[in-house]
């Protein structure tokens, strides 16, 4: 019995210290709540995936009735900026200035070949920026369409298809994308906090020696950590906390799931985060090597190969073999199901199995190395 | 002068040892980079390659097997399983297993025998609404290549347009070709600010940065010893990346070397000085180290790396006229795939650099020096 108290009181002494060490630094409050505050405001507003407008500089060398009609039907599109040039090396020079990003080209035989059956434009895109020239393709295609519908008359009921599909996008019908990207926000927020503050927190006692101080203390290993993941525990839970509320009131991002749920699977993850920063940490006793190595080992596959921004069926199959061993994966599938699809038991349960799984793993493998480190 | 420079030299000596004694330092430096290089290189796409689905048939007819048949020999889409009962829709789409699923009413072939328009629904997962976004997409034009067969098979074609698309610089379109050449800057960039920021630090609670006061070198001196190492390191870095992309992913280099470097010059001292202003207001490792995280997260995101640069609200665009990493994405993918040379065009982002780069190591130096007295 007094054995548990000495223990506790050693564990209150210690996180004390750390929870002290963690309010008169700047750099971790300005981690815990700066960080998450940015991340929210500069996905929730500063990056669109979107290409809202598009400026093409059109060349109508047919100068025909039709011509004038199409050019008409992309000044009418909402997504593209349109400006006039009298030739092919006009426009070619105002698109190699960058002035715009594409140039529709419409030949001299275009009214022509349409009245015998097909017709073709041209379009130039620059290829150094793919994604937006891809983007621009398909916009091109509905002023197009458009312009052949009303053209075509009788034929336009054809031209609208015998097979017409009807989009229904689950879970977030009007295709907003803060909806994906405040789930996979709380991922990026919690790994950062969970790991790159403690990658540097074990690391710093090495190199300052005064870990070497606490051998001599009856201090055991289990203490140790404990008082280690206290503090930096509640400072990630700040942070979920805040991504929490911007989902709610900022970006209105419906919570099907359970409120309880999430609140779990956060807590695991922000374990399994901090567990690999305070091994890694724990391993190589460098500040810096520690750094490194958390925004390489945590940081950088939450935000590349957990399914955040890009979809893991498209990587290929030796990349998509080393997401299974990444944590981020199972908590963006898992926060991503959470709230938009709600309590999926198939999703839930596995996904939060296998990051208990790991927290535990990571945790126990943390203890042995500092233990083995101590003695 | 020349003691000056003799002072320098060796500060630099020292810097490289500093960082390149430790084996595990000099992995850390080289790993990172080559690391992000192959999984950018491999994951970031937003195209999809496959796509699983799922088929709610209640037509069962010739025309929908058809239809589906245009589906599966896309190469793109991948059947799952073929579904019996309504209630199957949501379970395949809640457990992920299939992305879309695709809904065939049972009056399918009789609508489209008629000549009537006929329905085919496609309830796609939204929890990722980028991704089922472009399955959608993929989707309707493997509806629209099957539009085209039906209409010619029953003599019903009408005129058409052909949009015939060239694409300069890279004909086809491949993200990979847009994205390795801009991480040569990326890359480069987290590594050296943050390479800058920490050795400062790292002296300044190791108190190795007070004995160097102490000693007969001027702050500019000190200030050029922790630039070039920093410098160079960062280079070397940028080359890992330029080799990567030409001999891994065999992209064609088509500019000029001298305009490249001379510009990841600039960039670099730019980079550079950035480190050493977080440094200067750093007292502890942890605290160059989170708040060089910090700078480098908004620089890297709003630097049209990720997103279009033009579709950013116009207020974070002129606030990111200070982010260097903008300019080098420009310079080092404009050399690289369009052959850019010194014209108009590359001057303001070499202008920006400099101006960048001048600034902000001329305020580290300032800093430093107010310490120094």
């Amino acid at each position: 019995m007094k054995d548990w108290t000495a223990k506790l009181r050693r564990i209150r002494a210690l996180t004390v210290k750390e929870t002290r060490q963690v309010l008169r630094d700047p750099s971790s409050i300005a981690i815990g709540i700066v960080f998450p505050l940015m991340m929210i405001l500069l996905f929730g507003y500063g990056m669109s995936l979107d290409v809202s407008r598009v400026s093409v500089a059109v060349v109508d060398e047919d100068a025909s009735a039709d011509s004038a009609a199409l050019v008409g039907a992309f000044q009418l599109s909402p997504n593209f900026v349109v400006t006039m040039a009298r030739s092919m090396d006009e426009a070619n020079t105002i698109f190699m200035s960058r002035k715009v990003d594409g140039v529709l080209r419409i030949p001299s035989d275009f009214s022509r070949r349409w009245h015998l059956g097909e017709a073709e434009v041209q379009i130039l895109v620059n290829g150094t920026d793919a994604n937006q020239a891809r983007i621009m393709q398909g916009y091109a295609q509905g002023p197009v369409a458009e312009w052949s519908a009303t053209q075509a008359g009788p034929v336009a009921s054809a031209a609208a298809g015998p097979v017409i599909v009807v989009n229904r996008m689950w879970f977030n019908e009007n295709n907003n994308s803060q909806y994906f990207l405040v789930p996979g926000l709380i991922v990026l927020v919690m790994t950062i906090i969970g790991a790159f503050l403690t990658a540097m927190v074990v690391a710093r006692e090495w190199e300052r020696g005064t870990l070497e101080a606490l051998f001599v203390t009856p201090m055991r290993a289990g203490e140790f950590l404990i008082s280690k993941l206290l503090p930096y525990f509640a400072l990630g839970m700040i942070g979920f906390v805040l991504c929490l509320l911007a989902g709610q009131f900022l970006f209105h991002v419906p919570l099907r799931g359970s409120l309880f749920l999430l609140c779990l699977a956060s807590m695991i993850y922000l374990l399994v985060a901090l567990g690999i920063g305070l091994l890694v940490s724990t391993l190589v006793k460098s500040q810096f090597l520690a750094s490194q190595l958390a925004m390489t080992l945590t940081f950088l596959p939450a935000m590349m190969l957990s399914g955040f921004l890009y979809d893991l069926r498209s990587m290929p199959a030796f990349i998509r073999g080393i997401t299974y061993v990444l944590p981020a994966r199972y908590a963006v599938a898992l926060m991503q199901t959470l709230y938009l699809a709600g309590n999926v038991g198939s999703v839930v349960w596995l996904n939060l199995g296998v990051l208990t799984a790991m927290a535990v793993a990571l945790l126990v493998l943390t203890r042995l190395v500092t233990r083995k480190q101590l003695s | 002068m020349k003691s000056s420079l003799l002072r320098i030299l060796a500060l630099i000596q020292k810097e490289f040892l500093a960082v390149l004694k430790d084996p595990r330092s000099r992995f850390i430096i080289f790993l990172p980079p080559i690391l992000q290089c192959l999984i950018f290189g491999y994951a970031a796409s937003f195209d999809l390659n496959s796509v699983p689905y799922a088929v709610f048939d209640q037509d069962h007819s010739a025309a929908s097997t058809e239809f589906l048949s245009h589906l599966d020999g896309s190469g793109i889409f991948r059947r799952q399983a073929d579904l019996g009962r309504p209630e199957d829709i949501a379970t395949w789409i809640d457990s992920g297993r299939a992305l879309i699923v695709v809904q065939i009413g049972q009056d399918f072939e009789r609508h489209l025998l008629a000549g009537e328009p006929a329905e085919v629904q496609v309830i796609a997962d939204g929890r990722n609404s980028n991704t089922s976004g472009t399955a959608s997409g993929y989707l309707e034009s493997v509806v629209e290549d099957f539009n085209a067969h039906w209409r010619a098979d029953h003599g019903e074609a009408g005129p058409a347009i052909r949009i015939v698309t060239r694409s300069w610089y890279n004909p086809n379109l491949n993200t990979r070709w847009s994205m390795i050449p801009s991480l040569i800057g990326t890359l480069t960039m987290m590594g050296t600010l943050m390479l800058t920021a920490m050795s400062v630090a790292r002296e300044r609670e190791q108190g190795t940065f007070d004995q160097l006061l102490v000693t007969p070198f001027r702050p500019s001196e000190i200030m050029a010893g922790k630039t070039v190492p920093n410098m160079a390191i960062g280079l070397t870095q940028s080359t890992t990346v330029l080799l990567i992309a030409q001999f891994w992913f065999h992209i064609p280099f088509a500019g000029s070397f001298f305009i490249l470097y001379s510009g990841l010059g600039l960039f670099l001292m730019a980079a550079v000085g950035l480190g050493l202003l977080v440094s200067s207001i750093s007292a502890t490792m942890q605290q160059a180290m989170l708040y060089a995280f910090l700078l480098v997260m908004p620089f890297a995101l709003l630097s049209g790396l990720t997103t279009p640069f033009n579709s950013m609200p116009k207020f974070l665009q002129s606030v990111m006229v200070i982010n260097p990493l903008r300019y080098a994405l420009d310079i080092t993918k404009r050399v690289y795939l369009e052959d850019a040379g010194f014209t108009q065009l590359l001057l303001p982002d070499f202008l920006a650099l400099a101006v960048i780069g001048l600034v902000t190591l001329s305020g580290a130096a300032w800093v430093f020096r107010r310490r120094l007295t």
